[in-house]
């Protein structure tokens, strides 16, 4: 392992309850919701009528884009993970040379499912035999590494530039594979970060599921219930988070703001075996995810102080807090404290990883942290592992010397990081 | 020169100018990638707002007619009259 540093310098943001770094800090404090109903879902007989959405203003997109890139543009995760990126870029205080190519700077930026309005749009003019009428930019809208190719064109990377994919350990992973790189010395800064898109033609899979809550259409803002005993589903939500990764020795020598050290982390999968399955996590693997990040970033279990898990409000929760008991051999008091951003934005899908890290990364800056919004009664199987007091459910004033942050998803995919406090 | 069809094919033209490209410095003799500067993916869509605005089909093939200002202009004055 070489001795190489990894610090994240800047972080951007597009939440359902927050748009840009200011506004999200402020909304985590307060514990704000970004749960919305959507007319559009009742129009549809959707049974979950409810998600959580970035509003973004017209002047806040042409901050960003030029009218020309939003001439028939119609791909919202881009536009997500564009705001996010960029702002992740700028907040590191790094320049847009409009000239030269970076090639110490890359980007992963991850995606479940992108530009389907975009896509759909594209399907009826191909259908009426109309496909000389796409335009000309349908292509980077609707492929994969869409967001990936934005980011990269706009701020000048010469580095790995690429996109990957793990359903809703994504972003996540996306820092982890960022971090890897630095640390192994091919890149001296990388933005790590993930979009999703949202809206009917995404989240109606999840519907069909009946894993969304139908009874709260009219209530939204308690709909999410990560931990509570009340519990009845994830909100399905979108929206983008962004980190700039750097090697520590270059952020030094640019005095760049440092927000937390990056000490390592750990992606695997359960092998859809054991428990395992397409939808469901395997128990074994997570706790090995969870054990193996804690080596790698050669951190105890007992050096733990917050978890920020993945915690989707569904009833695999306890099952998740069970997971964390064993592998980190803490329990009652002993556990760490644990929060979930999923009570205030949903479950940001492809994007919750990276909206719940820069989540995470700005608790350990500022020393706080953020409420577990919806907690009536916490579930009465979480009750039998840990203490009430370790899921606090008003903002905390409280500095985090280690934080680990996770991330589960389709397909039986685990990721943890471990994030440090920094100092020098 | 047709100076209709040449306002409105400005019109059209500089949705598409790069940030450092103003309309000022489209002239008849423009040409609309070398000197304009116009990404020439988006001879594309300027084929389709001047199909929209002028109710007439560029076929393919005679996207090549469209290299300058001037051409262009010549282009669509010959389909408007053959209508």
């Amino acid at each position: 392992m070489s001795g190489r540093r990894v610090v994240i310098t800047g972080l951007g943001v597009c939440a359902p309850n927050g748009v840009g770094v200011a506004a999200f800090t402020d909304a985590l404090k307060a514990g704000k919701s970004g749960i919305r109903f959507f007319s559009e879902l009742q129009r549809l007989k959707f049974s979950c009528q409810i998600g959580g959405m970035p509003l973004i203003p017209e002047d806040k997109k042409l901050k960003v884009f030029t009218p020309l890139q939003l001439h028939n543009f119609n791909s919202a995760g881009i536009l997500y993970g564009v705001m996010a990126g960029v702002e992740a870029w700028k907040d590191a205080q790094l320049e847009i040379d409009d000239k030269q190519t970076d090639f110490d700077s890359g980007t992963i930026f991850g995606i479940g499912t992108l530009g389907v309005d975009k896509f759909r749009e594209s399907i009826y003019k191909v259908d009426d035999g109309n496909t000389r009428r796409l335009g000309s930019t349908t292509v980077q809208q609707i492929m994969s590494s869409g967001v990936s190719a934005y980011l990269g064109g706009m701020l000048g990377l010469g580095n790995l530039v690429t996109s990957n994919s793990a359903a809703c350990s994504t972003g996540t992973e996306a820092i982890l594979m960022a971090y890897d790189r630095i640390k192994s010395g091919r890149a001296l800064r990388m933005l790590a970060g993930s979009t999703s898109d949202g809206g009917p033609y995404v989240w109606s899979g999840f519907d069909a599921l009946r894993i969304l809550p139908s009874t709260y259409n009219d209530d939204p803002h308690h709909a999410s219930r990560p931990f509570d005993a009340d519990a009845k589903g994830f909100v399905p939500g979108c929206g983008a988070g962004a980190l700039l990764l750097e090697d520590l020795e270059s952020a030094q020598k640019r005095g760049a703001k440092i927000y937390a050290e990056i000490l390592g982390g750990s992606s695997n999968s359960g092998g859809q075996r054991n428990g395992g399955s397409m939808t469901a996590p395997n128990g074994l693997a997570v706790k090995r995810c969870i054990t193996d990040a804690l080596k790698n970033a050669e951190t105890e279990p007992e050096e733990v102080d917050v978890i920020n898990g993945h915690l989707t409000a569904t009833g695999k929760d306890s099952f998740e807090i069970r997971n964390w008991c064993e592998a980190l051999n803490r329990y009652d008091d002993n556990f760490p404290y644990i929060n979930s951003l999923k009570g205030m934005t949903g479950h940001c899908l492809a994007a919750s990883g990276s909206i719940e890290s820069v989540a995470s990364v700005l608790q350990m800056k500022e020393g706080f942290l953020f409420p577990n919004v919806n907690v009536d009664t916490l579930h009465p199987e979480i009750a039998q592992l840990i203490s009430t007091q370790r899921v606090p459910v008003s903002f905390k004033n409280y500095t985090s010397k280690i934080l680990i942050k996770s991330s589960f998803g389709f397909g039986d995919v685990n990721c943890c990081i471990v994030l440090k406090q920094y100092s020098k | 020169m047709n100076k209709e069809v040449y306002n409105t094919l400005k019109s059209i033209i500089v949705k598409y100018l790069p940030e450092d490209v103003n309309v000022t410095q489209i002239t008849p003799e423009s040409h609309l990638t070398q000197d304009l500067n116009i990404n020439s993916t988006h001879l594309v869509d300027i084929v389709l707002d001047v199909e929209d605005e002028f109710d007439i089909m560029i076929k393919d093939d005679e996207l090549n007619k469209m290299e300058t200002v001037q051409k262009s202009i010549d282009l669509i004055t010959l389909k408007l009259e053959a209508r």
